[in-house]
């Protein structure tokens, strides 16, 4: 087909109106027609669904109130849990769960962008002042279970405690310990391949990483360069456990039976223990922090969020901090600041 | 007497080499994707049923299915091409059928081919910063294919440019002989016979979509947002202002944040994953090929 | 020889209606917007990344040389606060490279054969399945690097974790082969048979043909295909973020974690506050990185046009 025989078809038709009109051509009438179809078919279909989807999700959203978490990490499994098992019991409350972060979920509670926030360690004086100043009410911290913070190690590994100072001098700046051998017991070979201890961090504003800094590490020393910094409180226990070299720190909940824990002690030599649920709750384990939800002001109990902080409490709510493996805690509990 | 020469042995063992050397370098990179393909879906098999795409994510993430997150990446694929498809068609019929051959003209098309290298996280930033703050839509559904769009808008640019550019001139200057304007020409010659080019142009950008995390991450995906189990709202569970679930932000979270999820249930998303993404397309691909031996010209 | 199709225009319209002339002229309008919208958007992601970035300049906290040759990235220090992206800068030069090193013969190797060693099904076939693999998603590329071939890389190297550099390079040039495979390919295919038959004539055989005549002839599309290559390599995040390690630190060896620029924005701008130094300074690595990749793909679409003059 070219161009001729269309200018051709042109001159030889009579009725001149039509001349725009393509489907003169004889020869391309039924394709040309087939595609224009599709064309409007194609559109047509597209705008009528947006436009429904619109005015359906207008409808819907009238009658449903939803609650934004966003928060700690180490606390997103069970946010998530409490999220999914709250919209059974209170059906009309959607609950979005968002993993990113202490440190996140405190200045999004600052700017009004989530309705609580879940954090793995206290806030700081700074991030407080900034709650006050941005939203003029004081954040209120619940403490709704105890985490003990768990040194994973490779089950090969032959290492099976540490103390707090070991562990500075692991993840500390200028480290002292880098190799296993200079740990190991005696008549323990440590293959070369595997002697470089490789620590395990994580990104750099998660709860869990400023906490363990804080306790550990102490306030006067950075961390060392050079740790592999896991996305999340999963992937440390998932590197550690391909890795026979690797330790790394994370939540007690996320033991698994491809990882071993180290037991702790606060002065080499001392008495080690390891992180189980009772350790945690009579306060032997060294590094137990308190797992918090954070508002602002007092969250009223007539309010979407003051029920759903209610029912956390209750024993459908603690019974999942225990199934994620977490201490649980009797009764509703606030966080003292000290500089508040 | 047709004998060759030590020289000529060593050119066409030369030649030999090279071919077999060359042929091996497509080997090498097409059968380890298909062995890693194909282990994928071996470790998923247990987990993959018509179940796990229908239901929601269970028990704390650790059973059920995928629906959410599926559904979630049908948002976002459909929010984001009735935003960048009109815009990206426009503009490829714009360098295609209206710039003349000019310095500006080059700019705008050195400006698509940047925009398409610009790295993914770029675009996440560019989208935080203008859509999310600026525009104030917050994390939300709305912000995620705002930036999305802007993103896929260069690869639908050229290949609606690319499609335009197969329609023979010829036909353009019939329509133009009688009369027709610019734009009448473009709906009723140009358009219907490029079609099937831009369909598929914009099929294979829909795959793309709806495998990226990068863009999303800071912009309106979620860990956790629930869908309801059956009605209406189990299709279109998110509205524009809502943050939602995701596919591949979904096997992200499964691999670093979900406790206790088994090893079958992360191979199974991400074979979901790109097999919807192989699907779509495949089928594009198809698509094309078919309208390619269909051409009338 | 293409025509200069863009520059053939319609004869002005001999009907003059003022209805259709409006919508004429309006629906041009509008597609005129549409197509200098890419221009715009070009200057707005520039304009809002950097605007971001732009208070570093005078802030106390933050110096630029600092920035570029430390390789301290303490950005929560209690102590004192660092930003140095030397280590990501090394990472992420490194990484691109070392994958390069592998995509490069490769995705070569599998142009040439595609276009000149094979035909027919054969050829559409393999084409197909190389463009499919362009689909593959980066977070599956990660997740299949974390999974399967980190795994794999420790078993056969001396390398002590699974997530480090040579994995993410073996990700990395899986991802950026198939643009170079097809825009070399389409490069190869644009030198004229001409050329092809000129060469046999003198007695060449293929491969002579290949490696003296076409590779001269295409060398700037195979340029800019491998810069093309280069450009997806910088920019890619999530494959890098799951595989690399994120790890600061010079690498030593190939199978050392590091931490690259795209990794360190993903992993951290979802957690900074507003507004503050580190906030800033995630928003200055991305104008690196916008800058890196806007050369890379200045280069290569020069290289192209070189070819689309030549040619």
């Amino acid at each position: 087909m070219t161009d001729v025989n269309l200018i051709e078809h042109h001159f030889s038709t009579k009725n001149s109106e039509c001349i725009f009109d393509v489907r003169l051509n004889p020869f391309r009438v039924e394709l040309r027609s087939s595609r224009r179809e599709l064309l409007r078919l194609v559109s047509c279909g597209f705008f009528t669904s947006s436009m429904l989807w619109t005015t359906g999700c207008a409808i819907r959203n009238s009658a449903i109130t939803s609650i934004r978490i966003n928060g700690s990490d180490t606390m997103v499994n069970l946010a998530q849990g409490w999220a999914e098992r709250y919209h059974r019991v209170e059906p009309m409350v959607e609950i979005q769960v968002l993993g990113a972060g202490s440190g996140v979920g405190i200045a999004d509670l600052a700017d009004g962008k989530c309705d609580l926030a879940t954090s793995s360690r206290p806030m700081k004086e700074k991030e407080f002042h900034a709650v006050v100043e941005k939203t003029k009410c004081k954040p209120v911290g619940y403490i709704v279970g105890y985490d003990a913070m768990a040194m994973y190690v490779h089950p090969g590994n032959p290492v099976k405690s540490l103390s707090l100072e070991q562990l500075a001098e692991i993840y500390g700046d200028r480290p002292q310990l880098t190799k296993w051998s200079q740990l190991t017991v005696p008549n323990c070979k440590v293959p070369p391949k595997h002697d470089e201890i490789i620590p395990i961090a994580r990104q750099n504003s998660s709860g869990t990483y400023s906490y363990f800094h804080d306790t550990v590490i102490g306030k006067k020393r950075d961390y060392r360069l050079g740790t592999v910094d896991a996305n999340g409180s999963k992937d440390v226990v998932a590197i550690v456990s391909h890795t026979p070299s690797a330790i790394g720190y994370s939540g007690m909940g996320y033991k698994t039976d491809a990882v071993d824990w180290l037991s702790l002690s606060v002065k080499t030599g001392g008495p080690a223990f390891s992180p189980t649920l009772e350790n945690a709750r009579s306060g032997k384990y060294p590094i137990t922090r308190p797992l918090i939800i954070y508002s602002r002001g007092t969250a009223n109990i007539d309010s979407p969020e003051g029920k759903f902080l209610h029912w956390i409490y209750s024993n459908e709510g603690q019974e999942l901090v225990t199934q994620l493996g977490y201490v649980p805690v009797e009764q509703q509990e606030l966080i003292q600041h000290a500089f508040a | 007497m047709f004998s060759s020469t030590p020289r000529e042995k060593r050119r066409r063992k030369i030649e030999r080499i090279a071919a077999v050397t060359c042929f091996l370098f497509t080997m090498l990179l097409v059968v380890p994707v298909l062995a890693i393909l194909t282990y994928l879906v071996v470790r998923a098999w247990p987990a993959l049923s018509l179940d796990f795409i229908l239901e929601n994510p269970q028990n704390l993430m650790q059973s059920g299915g995928i629906w959410a997150p599926l559904v979630g990446t049908f948002c976002l694929v459909w929010l984001t091409l009735a935003i960048s498809a009109p815009i990206g068609i426009l503009a490829g019929i714009y360098l295609n059928e209206y710039a003349r051959d000019n310095w500006f003209t080059r700019v705008v098309s050195l400006a698509v081919v940047n925009l398409a290298g610009v790295p993914s996280i770029v675009h996440a930033l560019f989208g935080f910063g203008a859509f999310v703050l600026t525009l104030g839509m917050g994390k939300s559904l709305l912000a995620a294919s705002c930036t999305m769009s802007v993103m896929t808008l260069p690869v639908i640019i050229t290949s609606t440019r690319e499609a335009l550019a197969a329609v023979p001139i010829s036909f353009r200057m019939a329509c133009w002989n009688m009369g027709a304007t610019r734009w009448q020409t473009i709906r009723t010659i140009v358009l219907p016979n490029s079609m099937s080019g831009i369909l598929t142009g914009v099929i294979l950008q829909i795959s793309r979509t709806a495998g990226e995390t990068a863009p999303i991450l800071f912009t309106g995906v979620v860990f956790y947002a629930p869908v309801a189990e059956s009605g209406f709202a189990s299709i279109l569970p998110y509205s524009v202002d809502q943050p939602f679930m995701a596919m591949s932000m979904h096997l992200f979270t499964l691999m670093t944040q979900v406790r206790g999820v088994s090893e079958e249930m992360q191979y199974a998303t991400a074979v979901a994953l790109v097999g919807l993404i192989l699907l779509i397309s495949g089928g594009a691909i198809g698509l094309r090929t078919w309208l390619r031996n269909h051409r009338r010209w | 020889m293409r025509l200069p199709e863009s520059d053939i225009q319609p004869p002005r319209s001999a009907r003059k209606r003022w209805a259709m002339d409006l919508g004429e002229s309006s629906i041009e309008m509008l597609i005129r917007l549409c197509g200098w919208s890419s221009i715009l958007f070009v200057l707005m992601i520039f304009f809002f990344v950097f605007r971001e970035a732009f208070p570093l300049i005078g802030n106390s906290e933050f110096s630029f040389k600092e920035f570029f040759t430390s390789i301290n990235w303490r950005p929560t220090s209690e102590i004192r606060e660092t930003y140095g992206v030397l280590a990501m800068i090394v990472g992420t030069l490194s990484v691109t490279g070392l994958s390069m090193l592998f995509a490069v013969p490769l995705g070569l190797g599998a142009a040439v054969f595609l276009s000149e060693f094979c035909t027919g099904h054969v050829k559409e076939t393999l084409k197909i399945v190389i463009e499919l693999l362009a689909a593959i998603p980066s977070v599956v590329w990660g997740f299949i690097g974390y999974m399967v071939v980190g795994p794999l890389v420790v078993e056969w190297t001396d390398a002590a974790i699974g997530v480090n550099l040579l994995t993410s390079s073996i990700l990395l040039a899986l991802m950026s082969v198939p643009v170079i495979v097809s825009v070399g390919e389409d490069s190869l295919k644009a030198v004229p048979d001409s050329f092809r038959e000129a060469s046999v004539a003198l007695g060449a055989n293929r491969w002579e043909t290949i490696y003296k005549v076409l590779f001269p002839a295409a060398k700037n599309g195979l340029l800019a295909a491998v810069l093309l290559g280069v450009g997806r390599a910088i920019g890619e995040t999530m494959a890098v973020l799951m595989a690399t390690g994120h790890s600061t630190r010079i690498p030593h060896s190939l199978v050392d974690p590091i931490r690259t620029l795209t990794a360190t924005i993903a992993s951290e701008m979802g957690e900074v506050s507003r507004g503050s130094t580190h906030y800033q300074v995630l928003f200055l690595i991305g104008v690196l990185l916008f800058a890196m990749t806007f050369l890379v793909n200045l280069i290569a679409d020069l290289v192209v046009r070189g070819i689309r003059k030549n040619g």
